[in-house]
């Protein structure tokens, strides 16, 4: 109903844990009851274990298992700047217990007569497949849908033979290792003018998508996306933060947000997402040496451009060619 | 008004009270939902309807994504709901289309909006799985709108659950009892009845030959056939429609004129529609209708008939109520059931089992 579904935690029993693709986990958990909450654009929380600390992480819903409402399955990619929380759901094994919410409605499907599409960009699979299924189900009668999945080789995208025995003819699939850049304005030109459009990949793939649905003159309401936060224009590197009326200089891990790395050092910060959609978290930008990578999308492209204020929960910066260990100095609200 | 939790009940619930949410239910009735903002509660669920410029009905959860104020207090703009409260605005498929002070939209932002559809003169909202809404499984109600038919009817807030008043209305020999001034005689509660049941629906036949026809039904009678005051064959014909909607077809007819081998071209027929909205374990909306083969073109027989059905339904009403009261004050004990209650046990048996299939 709303954004905000009230968390009730539980331990989940680990049931199965496979390989769904190169660096891809699919872990299926199972719960004490049946799961009746709605699941397309759902995700868990789950606690996992860093250095003897517990952190909460977001992972999205591919499934429910047909034949047992109680069991769910997650597809997990090992990241490469993981703290340790992709680590440790990788570690996972049968029998082992998670504690865990229940579904997260957080990117919600709504069905609507009109054609619907789908796309997603590598690990954004997870968020989307629900839908397509729902949706599938919904226009088994003759009405109209399409799933396009992107990535870079088969040997890298999960669930794809599952997806196309679900899908068929309604599947689309590009490996762009061998079929090229997947060309986001021709993709975009020939969707429905009316269709409602459902996508989930890395930042880079929305910020076309979002470009080529605007300059073809399409309402924003009808793109639907998720972001996972974590990718940018460039690599995640360290750089230094300063705030010099609290008088604090703080180093960013590129395993750590501004976000982070300011509250470890004491400062109060207001925050709420941490993903980089509610915009609770933006801070002014005085002075950067290096280049803003905003990961929000809070932010218009204006305002990313006018170099005002960032997303302190998701935003980095990137060095320049010289080498440096770029750095920002921020003034906090 | 909140979203209602089911079962919470430490005993046996002996009144049934939970209802099915994969279903159709009706929201209201076709001129009640209009170019304004409606509050109503489906299924324990709060729902604001409206109708698009184009007049298609909608159905969105009446409770902001951004801070839960009820989207009906707030302005119907074009096709939009604005909420009251920051202006927040969703479309007819619940995505929101503007927030305030930011130059994007949260990319998640959006309503719930109910699979609905406008049949029969009323507005069905499915609050359940939208994939599962399929507008086949509406119940017919056909004779509110079939140029055959005439008639008309109202809606009861009942404060009972709705199961109660399927039970009422899967036996009518309490009409002897109830509604003696109207349609009740004696007559009903010796006649025998047959009990049938295939799917989703339930059938319960009782005819009365060769009798005195009630007050209500002499009225009736006397419209198609002025001065005639004989005997009259009498049929009940409940007809129900999971999970709770009931259709009697009903009437009498000059006695031995064939009308129980199928002839009722020397009689009257109504059919009193009946469908119940649960609101809560212990009320429902009621919506009914009574609708007539005879007089199509009399509104002053509409009205009176209207009326004359209102009435017997308070009586109803009144019962229901007493009854929903006293089962809160004797907490622990069981209905004892009879036989005049197969019908009603049948019904019971098809909302246990869509519940359990729903919830498995």
């Amino acid at each position: 109903m709303s954004a905000t579904i009230q968390k009730q935690w539980t331990n989940a029993t680990v049931v199965a844990v496979s390989a769904a693709a190169d660096g891809i986990a699919r872990i299926e958990l199972e719960y004490g009851r049946a799961i009746r909450e709605p699941i397309e654009g759902s995700h868990l929380d789950v606690d996992v274990h860093i250095d003897g600390r517990a952190e909460v992480r977001s992972y999205s819903i591919v499934e429910q298992d047909p034949l047992d409402p109680r069991v769910l399955v997650l597809g997990v990619q090992l990241a490469p700047h993981s703290r340790g929380g992709s680590q440790y759901m990788h570690a996972l094994r049968p029998g082992m217990k998670l504690r865990t919410t229940q579904p997260l409605n957080s990117f919600p499907y709504r069905t609507t007569a009109g054609p619907v599409r789908f796309l997603a960009g590598g690990i954004g699979v997870t968020a989307v497949m629900s839908m397509a299924a729902a949706a599938r189900s919904h226009h088994a009668a003759g009405g109209d849908y399409h799933f396009t999945y992107v990535g870079r080789s088969p040997s890298v995208m999960p669930f794809r033979d599952q997806l196309e025995k679900l899908h068929g003819s309604a599947l689309s699939m590009h490996y762009s290792d061998t079929d090229g850049l997947f060309d986001v304005p021709t993709y975009i030109a020939g969707c429905p003018k009316e269709c409602t459009l459902y996508m989930c990949g890395p930042l880079g793939l929305l910020e076309a998508v979002r470009t080529a649905w605007v300059a073809d003159n399409r309402a924003l309401r009808n793109l639907r996306f998720e972001t996972f936060g974590t990718t940018g224009k460039f690599a995640s590197v360290p750089f230094h933060v300063s705030v010099p009326e609290q008088g604090l200089e703080v180093l960013v891990r590129p395993d750590q947000s501004i976000l982070e790395a300011l509250e470890a050092a004491g400062a109060e910060m207001m925050f709420d997402c941490r993903k980089g959609e509610c915009g609770l978290c933006q801070v002014d930008i005085c002075e950067v040496r290096g280049l803003v990578d905003h990961r929000d999308v809070f932010f218009s492209d204006q305002q990313h451009n006018s170099g005002k204020r960032l997303c302190s929960c998701v935003t980095r910066i990137a060095g320049d060619a010289d080498g440096t260990v770029p750095s920002v100095t921020l003034s906090l609200p | 008004m909140a979203v209602i939790t089911q079962g919470n009940s430490q005993f046996t619930d002996i009144a049934a009270s939970d209802w099915p949410m994969n279903a159709w239910y009706v929201a209201a009735w076709d001129h009640e939902v209009g170019r304004n903002l409606r509050s109503c509660n489906v299924a324990g669920r709060p729902v604001v309807v409206y109708r698009t410029t184009t007049g298609k009905p909608v159905a969105l959860a009446d409770a902001c994504w951004h801070r839960l104020v009820p989207l009906s207090i707030g302005k119907l703009c074009g096709d939009e709901v604005q909420c009251g409260y920051h202006g927040i605005r969703y479309d007819q498929d619940g995505k929101c289309t503007f927030m305030p002070a930011q130059e994007t939209i949260n990319p998640s932002a959006s309503v719930h909006s109910y699979p609905t559809v406008e049949r029969h003169r009323f507005i069905w909202v499915w609050p359940g799985n939208p994939a599962l809404a399929d507008p086949s499984l509406i119940p017919d109600l056909h004779t509110n709108d079939d140029p055959e038919w005439a008639g008309d009817g109202e809606v009861i807030g009942v404060d009972a659950g709705y199961q109660l008043v399927l039970d009422n209305l899967m036996d009518l020999t309490h009409e002897e009892f109830i509604h003696t001034s109207s349609i009740g005689n004696e007559h009903l509660s010796i006649a025998p009845f047959e009990t049938s049941h295939s799917g989703n629906s339930v059938t319960v036949t009782r005819w009365m030959r060769d009798i005195p026809a009630p007050p209500l039904w002499q009225y009736m009678l006397n419209i198609k056939f002025p001065g005639y005051e004989g005997h009259v064959d009498r049929w009940q014909i409940i007809n129900y429609m999971a999970p709770s909607t009931i259709a009697l077809d009903v009437g009498v007819a000059i006695a031995g004129t064939g009308a129980p081998e199928g002839d009722r071209s020397q009689g009257v027929n109504c059919f009193v529609l009946h469908t119940m909205t649960p609101t809560g374990p212990k009320a429902c909306n009621y919506h009914w209708a009574i609708t007539r083969n005879f007089a199509l073109d009399k509104q002053r027989v509409t009205n009176e008939l209207r009326r004359g059905v209102a009435n017997v339904f308070f009586e109803d009403e009144t019962m229901l109520n007493a009854q929903q009261v006293a089962i809160d004050a004797n907490p622990g004990y069981d209905f004892y059931n009879l036989n005049i209650d197969a019908g009603g046990m049948w019904v019971r048996r098809i909302i246990e089992k869509m519940i359990a299939e729903e919830r498995q």
